[in-house]
């Protein structure tokens, strides 16, 4: 292999690995919050982008972007209050069955809504074969705009969790409930946010990737393994170990194709997923001590 | 009292669902198995429809010799699992006469077998050769063989001097019968494959696929597949900096594909019958009055353009309807006069059927076409056209 097709090969497993360290980061947001993962979290983005690509025949690219991903960190919100919220303590097996029911909800209500076709958001610069070439390696400008998108939202993310108030006050839940609720934090307000937040994240992501990948009403399901794969591997809970992680799984199923059909390329992240639960559950940047102190 | 209600409730049930078939008892049910969601759903959403449209139209006309026809449509989700319970489901337990579908190669192998036991004609609306190679009895296909397809494109490839090709399939029944045959034909038509890379019919992105098909020298890509990665294919390729020609198989018939990949899919070259271009074939074409007539009524009725796989069922209940026209509801009679049905002209070409070839179409049925601004368009005298993949550049 030579220099030009490696970095060829690094390019492609950035752009999957940028889709999956969203998906993750969405994840870790909630698992944060709840200490359960919402498996309707592949669903907020599929909502994104077939809501941004349907409202984007009416309006400008950006407002179509920033409508999309409101409307899903509405029905994001909605769904905590309307599923979770009024549950008292429930158990942790309790609110993964209600996530998987939310997601087939979604799921049917989004094939009702657009039917089975696929839809896609036109490419944000050039069109479909508009090529940035860097030397012999060459790659569509939407990889850079999904890439640079999906930083911004990271340093965001951080920002917000380390000098903003909700985002202290969402941290001290994740770390103890209780004692949150004994400093006067009201915790149900966190989880809601958190589903707010994982739901604009998530949609964001869908409408940035949607010009590449395409969006169509059952998407979510295989971005939700992937991106499980990802939180899993980088640790749950963490955002920047799903971000180096994804890229990780990216360039990993990538580079697969060498060895065999690319096929296959999913049994590549299965196995590091199944690998990753039998052998370092707690994920290659978590702590196993911690692990063992949270219930999932 | 309760308990009373309830099971009054129940034997009211009970009694609604037996006593439905009575009304029912005059028609001819005919069962479709379609892949009208999931990943074939651009093949089996059209097919759906046209089955509507066309049994409404019939049962308005009074039915086949005052028979109503009963169109009982089952969703597959292209899924070969659920097409065999489906097709068990409609032989036994609706006794359907005949089943139109399913729309994929894959689901059409696994159910071959339960309708020659079932002695129910099945009208394939799927691609693959081996569907009617070696003949089972009461399996008929309406869309032309894949290997037609496929020889069609090595032909092109080669009046446009290109040998070496990188070939792209989906891990789908369609794109495993497409890759065998390109494998077969390869060597005799002097086409050299250097890559063949087989990806998950789910995929999303292929730039992989591409570049390692790119870096094996391939002078044009061949790509084998129906879902919508074959739009991603094309725009990947083109991503990643390929100019040389793109060919796709004939299950790119759907503008929605072109749509889909937007200016990357201008210049792709692939076989298809002859609906995508009435405008272009004259006069004197057989098939431009029954062409024109479907997509007619089709694009007024549901306003979306029309695409091949619709008139594959087109083609699949007319021929069964003209078959029970002629001979009445048995279904051995009807299925030996399908077995010798000539000069039926449909939406893929003029069906000559024989006790050896249940699919009946010729080479011939297939155009070459291309895509210019967005539409199809008749490929005209290929040496000018040796740039075609590359003209947007």
């Amino acid at each position: 292999m030579n220099t030009q097709l490696f970095f060829q090969y690094i390019v492609a497993g950035v752009t999957y690995g940028t889709i999956y360290a969203i998906v993750a980061i969405g994840f870790n947001i909630i698992y944060n919050a709840t200490g359960i993962i919402n498996f309707a979290q592949g669903e907020f983005v599929m909502l994104g982008g077939m809501i941004a690509a349907s409202l984007s025949g009416f309006m400008p690219l950006p407002s179509a972007i920033l409508a999309a991903v409101i409307i899903t960190m509405i029905i994001g919100a909605l769904i905590e209050m309307i599923f979770i919220r009024w549950l008292d303590r429930p158990s942790v097996l309790r609110l993964i069955i209600i996530t998987i029911g939310i997601s087939i909800i979604i799921r049917e209500a989004a094939l009702f809504i657009w039917g089975e076709g696929v839809k896609a958001l036109p490419y944000f610069t050039g069109t479909s074969v508009t090529v940035i070439s860097i030397g012999d390696v060459h790659l569509s400008p939407q990889v850079l705009w999904s890439t640079g998108i999906s930083a911004i939202m990271v340093i965001g993310l951080n920002l917000f969790f380390n000098y903003t108030l909700p985002g202290r006050q969402m941290r001290a839940c994740s770390s103890n409930r209780n004692a949150a609720r004994l400093c006067g934090i009201n915790t149900k307000n966190m989880v809601t946010l958190s589903f707010i937040l994982s739901a604009g994240i998530g949609a964001l992501g869908g409408c940035v990737v949607s010009p590449m990948t395409y969006v169509q009403y059952d998407s979510g399901t295989g971005l939700a393994i992937k991106g499980f794969t990802v939180a899993i591997l980088g640790g749950l809970g963490n955002s920047m170990a799903a971000v180096a992680a994804g890229m990780l799984l990216g360039i990993l199923e990538s580079f697969s194709i060498w060895i065999m059909p690319t096929a296959y390329k999913d049994v590549i992240s299965i196995s590091i997923l199944l690998g990753m639960l039998f052998i370092k559950p707690s994920g290659l940047f978590g702590s196993a001590e911690a692990a063992r102190l949270k219930d999932f | 009292m309760k308990s009373v209600r309830f099971v009054a409730a129940v034997l009211f049930l009970v009694f609604a669902l037996s006593a439905s078939p009575v009304f029912a008892k005059d028609t001819i049910k005919i069962g479709a198995i379609l892949g009208v969601t999931g990943p074939a759903s651009f093949l089996g959403a059209p097919e759906a429809k046209t089955l509507e449209m066309l049994v409404e139209e019939i049962n308005k006309k009074g039915g086949i010799k005052g028979k109503k026809i009963e169109l009982i449509v089952k969703d597959s989700g292209a899924s070969p699992e659920k097409a065999i319970s489906f097709a068990k489901q409609l032989i036994e337990e609706d006794k359907v006469f005949a089943i139109i579908g399913p729309s994929t190669s894959g689901e059409t192998m696994k159910i071959k077998n339960i309708a020659e036991e079932g002695k129910t004609i099945l009208m394939s609306c799927a691609a693959a050769e081996a569907i009617v190679n070696p003949v089972a009895k009461y399996v008929f296909k309406t869309p032309q063989k894949d290997s037609y397809a496929v020889v069609k494109i090595f032909e092109q490839m080669k009046s446009m001097k290109l040998t070496k090709a990188g070939v792209l399939s989906s891990n789908s029944g369609f794109g495993n019968a497409g890759k065998g045959q390109i494998e077969k034909l390869a060597a005799e038509h002097g086409i050299q494959i250097v890559a063949n890379e087989v990806y998950d019919k789910a995929a999303t992105d292929l730039t992989a696929e591409v570049t390692k098909v790119k870096a094996s020298g391939a002078e044009a890509i061949i790509n084998w597949s129906i879902e919508p990665a074959q739009s991603i294919v094309i725009k990947n390729a083109r991503q990643i900096g390929f100019k040389g020609p793109i060919f796709q198989s004939h299950g790119f018939g759907n503008i929605e594909y072109v749509k889909a990949a937007g200016d990357a899919a201008e210049g792709v070259i692939f076989p298809a019958g002859r609906l995508l271009v009435i405008d272009s074939l004259p006069k004197s074409n057989p098939q431009k009055a029954v062409l024109a007539k479907y997509k007619k009524d089709y694009e007024a009725k549901f306003k979306e353009d029309v695409s091949t796989f619709g008139g594959h069922a087109y083609d699949s209940l007319m021929i069964l309807v003209k078959a029970i026209e002629k001979v009445g509801t048995d279904k051995e009679k009807v299925r030996t006069e399908i077995e010798h049905m000539k000069g039926f002209v449909g939406t893929g070409g003029i069906f000559n059927f024989s006790p050896e070839d249940h699919n009946g179409l010729a080479m011939d049925s297939f155009e070459m076409l291309t895509v210019k601004s967005g539409k199809f368009i008749v490929l005209q005298s290929s040496a000018k056209k040796k740039d075609a993949g590359t003209k947007k550049k």
